[in-house]
């Protein structure tokens, strides 16, 4: 901040700036960009379509992309094929057939697909012709690729957490700012509903709204009721908090000025009085975001949440439910480590977010 | 303060039967509903249904069905359950009792391993070992405990050492006093650990914070000040004090660990009320639904009230009005 000494910055700048100088804070938001943009282009990139099985190489181990042969022969990248046995237990024994090499190919033609659910479109960064099969991070249990199922789960799990935020948190601005402005009864009654959610575990409450949704519902219908049971659960908290803060906000003088100046009350709580909860507002979405993710995760998980053939990272992992699976094809697991480091995205940005919006936090440093 | 409580208590109980209600008309109503099943199942016959039909008036409005349910369970009658052919009060002690076990356990191994390393970190501010204390903490803090439950299970299957799912061996009953005692443990290990580890990392983060503070105090500097050895300093001046605002936490960290604890059981397969709810919701099994949620919200219930009690036994400027 040495240049420019007699520049001005709002306080919006000044706390991008701040959150600037925080590298792990920036290496997140860079890899949580990155996990979006890999999934909204998940199509192009991915060698295989979400639901392109192949029975045969059921949990199939990953192969690897080589260079080399087994003579020492130096070749453009290429896979092996593979040759199943059963051993007595009829356990599958992949063997890799060092005779028949398939080499990776780019823009290379594949499941087809919709390029922004229009154009119609069959070109695919990277695969392997048939009969071979590119299984970077091995398969399921369908013989499904790993790789382009965790990056098509991405799109669900992902928006799930956006969507679920983008949803509830309106609500309970809305609420909070409702009981805190106009306190007394209504504050009461608000108050009392969100308790009740808050009495009972959330994840019982979680199945019970779960079994409200009807089985014929389609995977999109199913989607869409998780994102709504999430938020319905999910705002109460944030109301609590908001209307807090907007118990104290209500009293400052510039409520006062505009009460007199005749604004309704819906104004005055939207306008003057939400904006001023906004630096909390964005630290709690970035805080939540996670949760929602975790909460579809243990949906899927149990069979509950998103259904095959669809992807979700919840789902990919409830393969891992069983103990011998997870012997048998370590790379299950996975999905999992996915969850985990977006999860620790949002923290680190949450926590660098509220080191430099909250001035109640601030070190002095800058002084 | 215990009027307080006690209002609190009784705000509760309506809130709570809301709920209830709630419930129960999504169980009766969704699709599929246990009536239904009752009726198309071949092997109950018409005389058993009937049965059925007129003591829980299956017949009747949704209302009138619930308030018999409610008149039932005031006479601590929790209905019978389809799935298991036995009344729902047989199936859910035992469930609350292992969910009860597996909290407590988690809760236990969360404070005596948080605190420590809390006041650890403190002592050694921006150190090595305080660095060390942090990266593990926001690793665990981000860590979904499902997760670490299947990584632990996995290791688990290939090293051996911990059980893997389940509450008891298959020979448990042969086994002497301390042999179970064992055994219990094994079982208990992973799902504690899985449940255990994140909420490690924030009380752990939430003790070194408040270690720092106390440390910075007046009192701190005189009673160093005044001579006296560093270690009754920070365990007899400062520790008393950090630890005071973490006992409201204890409470509410209870009640989380009962709606995480969900999740586990059923991963680890530990017969819990978790486990039981997922089965009782697949099976439309409503009573059993019904009283697992009640049960549910009644152990929730009473970890805020012992946070309450706690906070207000502890602190003596604490006065509820």
């Amino acid at each position: 901040m040495t240049k420019n000494d007699n520049k001005h910055y709002s306080q919006f700048q000044l706390a991008l700036m701040k959150f600037r100088q925080n590298r792990l804070a920036h290496i997140s938001v860079w890899i949580l960009g990155l996990l979006a943009g890999v999934a909204i282009f998940a199509d192009f990139l991915t060698p295989y379509s979400y639901d392109n099985e192949e029975r045969y190489f059921s949990y199939c181990q990953p192969t690897p992309i080589r260079l080399k042969d087994e003579q020492g022969k130096w070749h453009r990248p290429f896979v092996y094929g593979l040759d199943i046995s059963f051993d007595q237990y009829h356990k599958r024994i992949y063997k890799v057939e060092t005779e028949t090499r398939y080499p990776l190919r780019f823009f290379i033609k594949g499941d087809k697909y919709k390029i922004l659910g229009l154009i119609s479109c069959n070109i695919r960064l990277f695969g392997v012709r048939p009969p071979g099969r590119l299984y970077l991070w091995g398969a399921d249990s369908r013989g499904r690729d790993l790789f382009s199922r965790i990056i098509y789960g991405g799109r669900i799990s992902l928006s799930i957490g956006l969507i679920g935020v983008m949803i509830s948190f309106p609500i309970g601005l809305l609420v909070g700012g409702i009981a805190g402005y106009y306190g007394g009864k209504i504050d009461d009654a608000l108050m009392r509903l969100c308790e009740m959610f808050m009495l009972v575990p959330g994840f019982y409450l979680l199945l019970v709204l779960r079994s409200i949704v009807p089985p014929d519902f389609n995977s999109f219908q199913v989607y869409i009721s998780i994102i709504i049971i999430l938020s319905f659960i999910g705002w109460a908290g944030q109301a609590r908090v908001i209307r807090g803060m907007c118990l104290s906000l209500r009293e400052r003088e510039y409520v006062l000025a505009a009460r007199a100046m005749g604004l309704s009350d819906l104004n005055i709580i939207v306008k003057h009085i939400l904006p001023h909860t906004l630096s909390y507002s964005i630290i709690t979405i970035m805080l939540t975001i996670p949760g929602y993710i975790l909460a579809e995760t243990g949906l899927s998980l149990i069979g509950l949440g998103i259904q095959d053939p669809y992807a979700s990272w919840g789902n990919l992992l409830s393969e891992a439910m069983s103990i011998i699976q997870i012997n048998f094809a370590p790379w299950i697991l996975l999905p999992g480590l996915f969850i985990l480091i977006t999860v620790m995205c949002f923290n680190i940005i949450g926590d660098a977010l509220r080191d430099c919006l909250d001035p109640k936090c601030d070190t002095g440093k800058a002084i | 303060m215990f009027k307080y409580i006690f209002k609190r208590l009784i705000i509760s109980i309506p809130l709570l039967l809301v709920m209830a209600l709630f419930t129960f008309v999504i169980m009766q109503k969704s699709t599929g509903s246990f009536y239904d099943l009752l009726k198309m199942d071949p092997l109950i016959s018409q005389e058993t249904i009937d049965r059925y039909v007129t003591m829980y008036q299956l017949d009747k409005p949704v209302l009138v069905q619930f308030f018999q349910w409610l008149k039932n369970m005031c006479r601590l009658e929790f209905g019978y359950s389809f799935y298991y052919n036995i009344p729902v009060a047989k199936v859910i002690m035992g469930r609350m009792g292992n969910t009860f076990i597996l909290s407590l356990s988690s809760l236990l191994l969360t404070w005596f391993v948080a605190v420590p390393l809390g006041v650890l970190a403190a002592l050694h501010r921006n150190r090595f070992i305080d660095r060390i204390i942090q990266f593990f903490s926001y690793l665990s803090l981000s860590t979904p405990s499902f997760f670490l439950a299947m990584l632990l299970l996995y290791f688990a299957s290939r090293f051996g050492f911990f059980a893997l799912g389940g509450m008891h061996s298959a020979d448990y009953e042969e086994f002497s006093f301390w042999g179970r005692a064992v055994d219990m443990i094994r079982h208990l290990a992973i799902p504690t650990i899985a449940l255990s580890v994140g909420s490690i990392g924030s009380l752990q983060r939430i003790m070194r914070g408040n270690m720092l503070e106390v440390l910075g105090q007046q009192y701190v500097l005189t009673a160093r000040a005044k001579g006296l050895p560093e270690s009754r300093v920070i365990y007899l001046h400062a520790l008393r004090n950090a630890i005071n605002p973490l006992i409201t936490l204890l409470g509410y960290s209870f009640s989380y660990l009962i709606s995480g604890a969900a999740l586990i059981e059923i991963i680890c397969n530990w017969p819990g009320l978790g486990t039981l709810m997922l089965t009782a919701v697949r099976s439309k099994d409503v009573y059993l639904v019904m009283a697992s949620f009640m049960m549910g919200g009644v152990l929730f219930l009473l970890g805020n009230l012992f946070s309450d009690i706690l906070l207000a036994r502890c602190d003596p400027r604490i006065r509820y009005d």
